[in-house]
């Protein structure tokens, strides 16, 4: 383990390196662009008349008066938009029960929230004015809103013969029976994780504008213009329209902006018949409660050991509530499937159950299946306090070790090249275990409670094993200028690729970073790829990069030598300055060889073709396994149920860092997503299905006040990826979790307390150390 | 709706302009005098993302309006930097720390922070956390940030 990082290139001066973000300077000095900040002569915007009401049939809509208000120019229905754009979600399983989803309501509303009607005015003022006059007549029914309710109540969706998405099972494995009944010791709980919402601070966003005849085009804040591009396509079928969209600027999406969904749809079908630009930037009320939301999940657990504390089995049963509309039908089957983590698990079995309910539909959030992680290290926790061990041993015992490598799941995914026992055992020394155990001995001794929890995980980065996730391009140009373009099928919601791909290009291309520009933010150039989602830009885009800037350094190269009268094998590229090895004063420049390669084809070798601009489309290994441990120290108030988290350690492994400070953010920046999720989010309905956390004073995500200074660690070991890469953008909102959940069960554990209700806000924590009947 | 005709000095450049009574400062800022790094994250003055300085004091421009602001100065994150480019202060460190991911929330945490420092105020590290945790970021974690704290707090700069 740590293994020094291998240089990329020839003389990698960047990869590996704190380099500055090019993002920063622009976006310090108000000079991004994001969508919001695009204005279009004639443009005009756009307001959603909301259902306030979780079921019901739309008797009526009665428009007559919100049309004649001042600055009104159009309220389009369902039945206004003229070609009835489908919405369609990307994720969902092909199996499952799905509905048909409209951009607006047809007959029904399904959750509060669902839009009903559009308004299009001079401005969003004028907008909101006539939305509130718009009158809806609807018969209310009552709304299924809680999973149980979701089970055995009335159907959300009329196509469909009751509320399951689909149940999913496990091979059958005769043996296990057998191995729960010699078990040694079985532990069970039921984890319960609140619904979560993705909370970027810029919100949804959409531009539509026809341009012409043939082009509408769109400003979208999304994970990838590519990615919208192509729903669009998908929803709308119009051959004579192609869809162009920009995303510049994203105020963060994590996951939510993966694809257009129902209003961003609607507002692209009333460009096309209203013939103006039409904008429509969501407010925060209707972030908080229409924009797809997360989690919302029940996991019943038993674990069976054997007399060593080794792992026997695990048995799973597994209920999540996907709302209405979800981005994708499905019930959680990757957490299923990643449930036994970095761990030797002889048995396992599992059902998963998804159901619709009248609530905001779900969509990917950071870690869509972290409840693997939540419901496998907090059991394991409780295994640990109810067997008697230390839980670090009991981890030692089970955890996949470097021998144990390739090593194949219950799933099929091999595990390979992954550090998880590593990580754990970092991470435990540079704790000081004996010492902490001392120290909260003392601090218990004058009523403080202390803990600390520790979580390790692997995860399955990049997937690329079919689907949009199967690759990404890259193309490389040099200009006759000498600058440098990347295109890249990346994108940055904050993720900062324009820096990172640079850095790889830079050092292959022997240049300045400087001199190199990312462009990732237009459909229109470039290829398809599916921006940010999986943890896959650095392996994807990153190998995608490696792959084209070499070809256009070969390329430099075999011009340079025919130029310099020497061998391609002799010649290297620093700084943009050519040299010939041994011949110091035999010297050129990459811009010079540009210029020749546009302007001067008879210098090129025969049968060159002129120009340098090289692309290449990678499609990385299928699943790149990384990894990490982590652990945190808290204090619990026993008396108000608050709870600080004094540090927090992380070591993770994501392969060779392109640029660790952007690693860091990324694995912080999960990390803290987690502890809202523990301790402070919950997106809560009432009885009748009314969002009850529709403000910032209500839904509360973590501030700086909430957060330790993470104690970041790394160990690096290469992937089979082109680069070696593994990705890291998801991970600390996986084992995050579970690894404060057990940092206060640990400091609540004189009071026997679980902690497996989240979130473990103030209330709930008192509730776990009240005396039970 | 009643309308007023409004003049402020936005990053010393004059703006007047007609305005509804109802339209709130950070419309104004953004709309009329294209500032749009001033962002709208909230609209009900608990992220930050909207903070200017006006008159010298950080305010949330979601929470203002533009009537009120007639006869200001205001100062947002498109003024900040010097004329030959030199980051501010507050800018640098932000950029020297990692202080900013997506940077949509970042121009209102500049400007409290610039507000806590100017004419050569020397707040507290604590002062300056105190601030930055009345802004809202959700991809940082506040990491950079806390540096930032550290590093332009009294006692820190000598």
């Amino acid at each position: 383990m740590n293994v020094p990082q291998q240089p990329i290139g020839q003389a990698a001066r960047f990869v590996g390196e704190r380099v500055p973000r090019k993002e920063d300077r622009r976006l310090l000095t108000g000079k991004g662009t994001f969508v919001d900040d695009v204005t279009m002569p004639g443009m005009v915007h756009c307001a959603f008349v909301r259902s306030p009401i979780a079921k019901g049939r739309i008797v009526s809509i009665d428009a007559d008066h919100a049309r004649t208000m001042p600055g009104v120019r159009a309220i389009y229905t369902h039945s206004d938009l003229p070609h009835f754009p489908r919405v369609i979600g990307l994720y969902g399983s092909a199996e499952a029960s799905t509905p048909i989803i409209m951009p607006l309501a047809t007959d029904d509303v399904r959750h509060v929230g669902d839009p009903v009607a559009m308004v299009i005015a001079d401005d969003r003022y004028c907008a909101e004015d006539a939305a509130a006059m718009v009158i809806v007549d609807y018969e209310a029914a009552d709304a299924v809103v809680t999973l149980a309710q979701a089970a055995t109540g009335a159907t959300v969706h009329p196509n469909l013969s009751d509320n399951v998405v689909q149940v999913l099972t496990s091979a059958e494995d005769a043996a296990f029976d057998a191995a729960f009944a010699s078990a040694a010791h079985v532990v069970t709980g039921t984890i319960v994780h609140q619904r979560q919402a993705h909370v970027p601070m810029e919100t949804r966003g959409i531009i539509a504008a026809r341009q012409g005849m043939g082009e509408m085009l769109i400003y979208a804040a999304s994970q990838s213009p590519h990615m919208v591009a192509q729903q669009l396509e998908k929803s709308f079928e119009i051959p004579d329209v192609h869809f162009r969209v920009i995303s510049k600027d994203v105020g963060g999406a994590f996951g939510l902006k993966v694809h257009p969904w129902r209003e961003e749809v609607a507002v692209v079908a009333a460009a096309l018949v209203f013939g103006q630009p039409v904008k429509w930037i969501e407010d925060r009320l209707e972030s908080l409660t229409s924009s797809n939301q997360a989690r919302e999940q029940e996991c019943d657990v038993r674990m069976a050991f054997d007399a060593d504390a080794r792992l026997l089995g695990i048995d799973v049963n597994y209920r999540c509530n996907i709302g209405a509309y979800p981005h994708g039908s499905d019930a959680g089957g990757l957490g299923m499937m990643m449930l036994p983590g970095p761990y030797k698990v002889p048995h396992y079995r599992y059902k998963a159950t998804g159901y619709y309910s009248n609530t905001v539909g779900q969509a990917a959030y950071r870690g869509p299946w972290m409840i693997e992680s939540l419901a496998r290290e907090t059991l394991l926790e409780k295994a640990a306090r109810q067997i008697g061990i230390d839980p670090i041993e009991l981890r030692r015992r089970n955890l996949i070790r470097q021998d144990d490598q390739p090593f194949a799941m219950h799933s099929g995914f091999v595990i390979d090249r992954t550090t998880a026992y590593e990580t754990m055992e970092q991470v435990v020394q540079h704790v000081d275990l004996p010492a902490f155990r001392r120290e909260q001995a003392t601090a218990r001794e004058q009523g403080r409670y202390l803990g600390l929890g520790f979580a390790v995980y692997v995860e399955p980065t990049t997937m690329a094993f079919g689907g949009v996730l199967s690759s990404d391009i890259a193309q490389v140009r040099i200009d006759p200028s000498g600058k440098v373009t990347a295109t890249i099928s990346t994108h940055s919601q904050g993720h900062g690729t324009q820096t990172t791909m640079a850095q790889i290009v830079a050092d292959e291309l022997g240049v300045d970073i400087d001199a190199v520009t990312v462009l990732e933010d237009d459909s229109s150039g470039g290829g398809f790829g599916p921006g940010a989602g999986g943890s896959r830009q650095a392996v994807s885009g990153g190998g995608a990069t490696i792959r084209a800037t070499r070809k256009l350094a070969d390329k430099v190269k075999v011009i340079a030598a025919h130029v310099l009268n020497a061998n391609p094998q002799s010649i290297t590229i620093e700084r943009g300055r050519i040299h010939v090895a041994g011949v110091a004063e035999m010297t050129t420049t990459v811009k010079e060889i540009a210029q020749i390669a546009y302007y001067a084809t008879e210098r090129l070798p025969p049968d060159t073709e002129p120009g340098l601009e090289e692309k290449y489309r990678y499609r990385p290994p299928p699943i790149v396994f990384s990894n990490a441990a982590h652990a945190c120290v808290v204090e619990v108030d026993l008396e108000t149920g608050k709870v600080a988290i004094l540090r927090w350690i992380t070591c993770e492994d994501c392969g060779p860092m392109i640029n660790p400070a952007i690693v860091e953010g990324q694995i912080a920046g999960g990390v803290v997503q987690g502890i809202g999720g523990v301790l402070y989010e919950k997106a809560s309905y009432d009885a009748q299905g009314n969002p009850t956390a529709v403000t910032f004073k209500d839904y509360l995500i973590p501030t700086a006040h909430d957060v330790p200074e993470i104690e970041f660690l790394h160990i690096v070991t290469q992937s089979a990826s082109e680069g070696g890469f593994k990705g890291v953008g998801e991970g600390g909102a996986i084992v995050g979790p579970p690894t404060l959940v057990n940092a206060i069960a640990d400091a609540l554990s004189p009071f026997g307390a679980d902690c497996l209700t989240l979130p473990l806000s103030p209330p709930q924590v008192l509730a776990e150390i009240a005396p039970r009947d | 709706m009643s309308s007023h005709v409004i003049e402020t000095t936005v990053n010393g450049r004059v703006v007047a302009a007609e305005v509804e009574a109802r339209h709130t400062l950070v419309d104004f800022l953004r709309g009329t005098a294209g500032c749009t790094g001033v962002h709208i994250g909230c609209e009900h003055g608990v992220c930050g993302a909207c903070t200017v300085i006006v008159d010298g004091v950080a305010v949330r421009s979601c929470l203002m309006l533009a009537v009120q602001a007639d006869g200001a100065t205001i100062a947002t994150s498109e003024g900040l930097a010097a004329q030959d480019g030199t980051l501010h202060p507050v800018q640098q460190a932000m950029k020297d720390e990692y202080g900013l991911q997506c940077g949509f929330c970042t121009p209102g945490i500049v400007m409290t922070l610039a507000s806590l420092m100017a004419n050569g105020a020397r707040p507290s590290e604590a002062d300056l956390k105190e601030a930055i945790s009345g802004h809202l970021c959700r991809c940082t974690g506040y990491q950079g940030m806390l540096k930032v704290a550290r590093r332009l707090g009294a006692g820190e700069r000598s």
